[in-house]
């Protein structure tokens, strides 16, 4: 047991030992006694009394409390992960409560050998009881103690330890990622074979995508050029790559109809990848004097500057058909409204939710979510790429049935009041929970 | 060799990338891949700046129209890079931080181009103004229950929404306009907002696939 005074308040006159606990005091010295610790705080008492009542002035009475030590305190290796950090949890002092609680938060110490030293390695509010030190070495043991603290005052816990923090090689908490993982990658894998053996297979018309062709062609009667804006994302970005992969095939079209195709870029890399995909579109339609490096070019990395510049381009150039591929922000709107003021054939594709929106009301085709990623595929008409997509579908239905089946079950759970059927609708929730 | 070094190492990140997800060692393998992305896009910066001079310094000796726009941001650029190269008006001079307080290049990001991305946001109030006037136009059924759902919505977050159905009685609480914005927000919208979150979530693995087994090589520049 270890036990520590502190003094917390001026005027401690009365020798130690001698205390009137706060409320609760009693109960914490009952329930954790080993670990009080006691301390002065104030001389406040006298204070408080009418002078009518007090008319010959009484010495100041001290007060003292006890504040009990956090209990069950305990140290675990985190599971499920690359090691290095280690939970500690702990029950909270009885002094710990929402009404008159004197604790203030707790502080957690670690020391390499149970006498110490201990050094503070993290602090946390009251009425908690639980910490992740992720500063632990891996493969290095360690104790741990939890001090409650009120003020100036703290109680500490007996340590605990020694506790090894270690790595594990396998994340069993995202086990269902890993089998929807392997499920949906081979639902693709085998449509994808499928398809090259032969099969066949019925895609939906995407009317945003029929009209590229026509689009494109609008803009060679014009004699106008194209702007194709692939977001604002960098090439580590799926919606970008997505993006890229859709330039090519417009690319193709562009050069076939002999149309001017212009694109700037907010990323260099990005302009990079854009000038390789176009410049093997270009051969690929048998006309490579149609790629023009210069009209793929690097802006800034900059959001608004590079609004600016498109902006720009788009009231200077006149283009006939804007095309706009990839992560889009708050610019959305800005680009595609600018681009209908100059009477220009909008197709907009995103993945970002919060920015169809905007889209939908300026643009005349807009894809929609899957419909940016299918794009790709629907344009070449490669079957295997076409496999992909109904390898999609088939993700599509499984979480269809899924939805509809925890509906059922959580509904039933719910009329019913069935353990069983709560426990059902639970596991249904749990395949699809991420952590 | 060209194409197949890529493709090689955008297998083998690609993989390393999936398998960090449920095999927690991977992870620290991840993080010195995503460095080593940060490292080769600043220096594809220099590629940029290639092309931004390239391509402006070209109009500007063509005489083509709008060089005067090129010489004012080649100026620009020029200006603002010296600035931040020689840390000038900075403490510490060379050695110091280029965004020392009182430096040039803080003075030109506080003043020039702070004010600048203010006046092109704000922009976006103008544009969100026309383009609702258009997409609420009624011209169909789709239309019209957009707009009376937009209405509401609109409505139920200013103070006159709460005032217009506070007389209704608690038997037709779910009709007060503020229930009704709760209704729409958590019920409607979330169901929809999530239907296009699983197809992005499905199209996302979709073409991580197809991009790791090389079924599609565009981003390349090769066909597949």
């Amino acid at each position: 047991m270890i036990a520590r005074h502190h003094m917390a308040g001026a005027g401690a006159s009365r020798p130690r030992g001698c205390c009137l606990p706060l409320p609760g005091a009693a109960a914490a010295r009952r329930a954790t006694m080993p670990a009080l610790v006691v301390a002065l705080a104030a001389l406040a008492a006298a204070s408080v009394a009418p002078a009518a009542q007090a008319p010959v002035a009484e010495a100041p009475i001290p007060y003292y409390y006890l504040i009990a030590a956090p209990a069950d305190v305990a140290a675990v290796d985190h599971p499920n992960d690359n090691g290095g950090t280690i939970v500690i949890t702990w029950t909270p002092s009885v002094n710990d409560t929402p009404d008159g609680g004197i604790v203030t938060g707790y502080v957690i110490r670690r020391a390499r050998a149970v006498t110490g030293p201990y050094e503070d390695v993290g602090r946390t509010t009251a009425r908690t009881g639980r910490y992740i030190d992720s500063s632990a070495e891996t493969g290095v043991p360690f104790f741990y103690r939890v001090d409650a603290v009120a003020g100036d005052v703290s109680s500490q816990a007996d340590p605990v330890g020694p506790v090894v923090s270690a790595y594990q090689w396998f994340n069993w908490d995202r086990l269902n990622l890993a089998v929807l993982g392997v499920l949906l990658s081979g639902a693709v894998l085998w449509w994808v074979n499928a398809l090259k053996r032969g099969r066949t297979a019925n895609v939906r018309r995407i009317p945003a995508l029929e009209a590229v062709s026509e689009a494109v062609g609008r803009a060679t009667e014009m004699g106008r050029p194209i702007l194709f804006v692939p977001g604002l994302q960098d090439m580590d970005d799926m919606q970008t790559v997505a993006a890229i992969t859709i330039l090519g095939r417009v690319a193709s079209i562009t050069a076939e109809y002999d149309a001017r195709l212009e694109v700037p870029t907010t990323r260099s890399l990005v302009m990079t990848a854009a000038r390789d995909a176009v410049q093997r579109a270009c051969l690929g339609a048998g006309r490579p004097d149609a790629y023009n490096p210069e009209s793929i070019y690097y802006v800034t990395n900059e959001q608004f500057g590079y609004v600016a510049a498109i902006n720009g381009v788009i009231c200077r150039e006149r283009p006939a058909t804007c095309l706009y591929f990839g992560a889009f922000f708050a610019e959305s709107l800005i680009l595609s409204e600018t681009g209908r003021s100059v009477g220009a054939v909008q197709i907009a594709g995103t993945a970002e939710t919060a920015q169809v929106p905007f889209f939908l009301a300026a643009c005349d085709y807009v894809l929609i979510g899957e419909e940016f990623y299918a794009a790709s595929a629907y344009l070449s008409g490669d079957p295997r790429q076409l496999g992909s997509l109904k390898g999609q579908d088939v993700g599509k239905v499984f979480a269809a049935a899924a939805i509809v089946l925890g509906c059922l079950l959580a509904t039933a759970a719910s009329l019913s009041g069935s353990r069983t059927l709560e426990t059902l609708a639970g596991a249904v929730r749990a395949v699809f929970r991420a952590q | 060799m060209q194409r197949a070094v890529p493709f090689a190492i955008t297998f083998v990140t690609a993989w390393v990338l999936l398998w960090a997800v449920v095999v927690p060692p991977i992870d620290q393998i991840r993080e010195e891949f995503v460095l080593f992305f940060d490292i080769l896009a600043a220096f594809a910066f220099l590629l940029g700046g290639a092309s931004l001079l390239g391509r402006h310094g070209r109009k500007i000796r063509r005489r083509a129209r709008g060089w005067g726009y090129s010489a004012a941001c080649l100026g620009a650029f020029l200006l603002t890079l010296g600035l931040g190269l020689l840390k000038v008006g900075g403490e510490g001079g060379l050695a110091g931080s280029v965004t020392a307080e009182g430096s040039a290049l803080g003075w030109i990001y506080e003043y020039v181009f702070g004010p600048c991305d203010a006046s092109l946001i704000s922009l976006l109030a103008f544009y969100v103004a026309s383009a609702s006037f258009r997409a609420f136009r009624v011209r169909n059924t789709e239309a019209t229950v957009m707009l009376v759902t937009a209405f509401i919505v609109l409505l139920g977050r200013t103070f006159l929404g709460g005032v217009a159905t506070d007389w209704l009685p608690e038997q037709l609480a779910p009709l007060k306009i503020p229930n009704l914005v709760q209704w729409i927000m958590s019920v409607p919208v979330t169901a929809g907002n999530r239907a296009i979150m699983i197809g992005i979530a499905l199209g996302i693995i979709s073409t991580s696939l197809k991009v790791m087994l090389g079924i599609d090589r565009t981003y390349l520049g090769e066909d597949a």
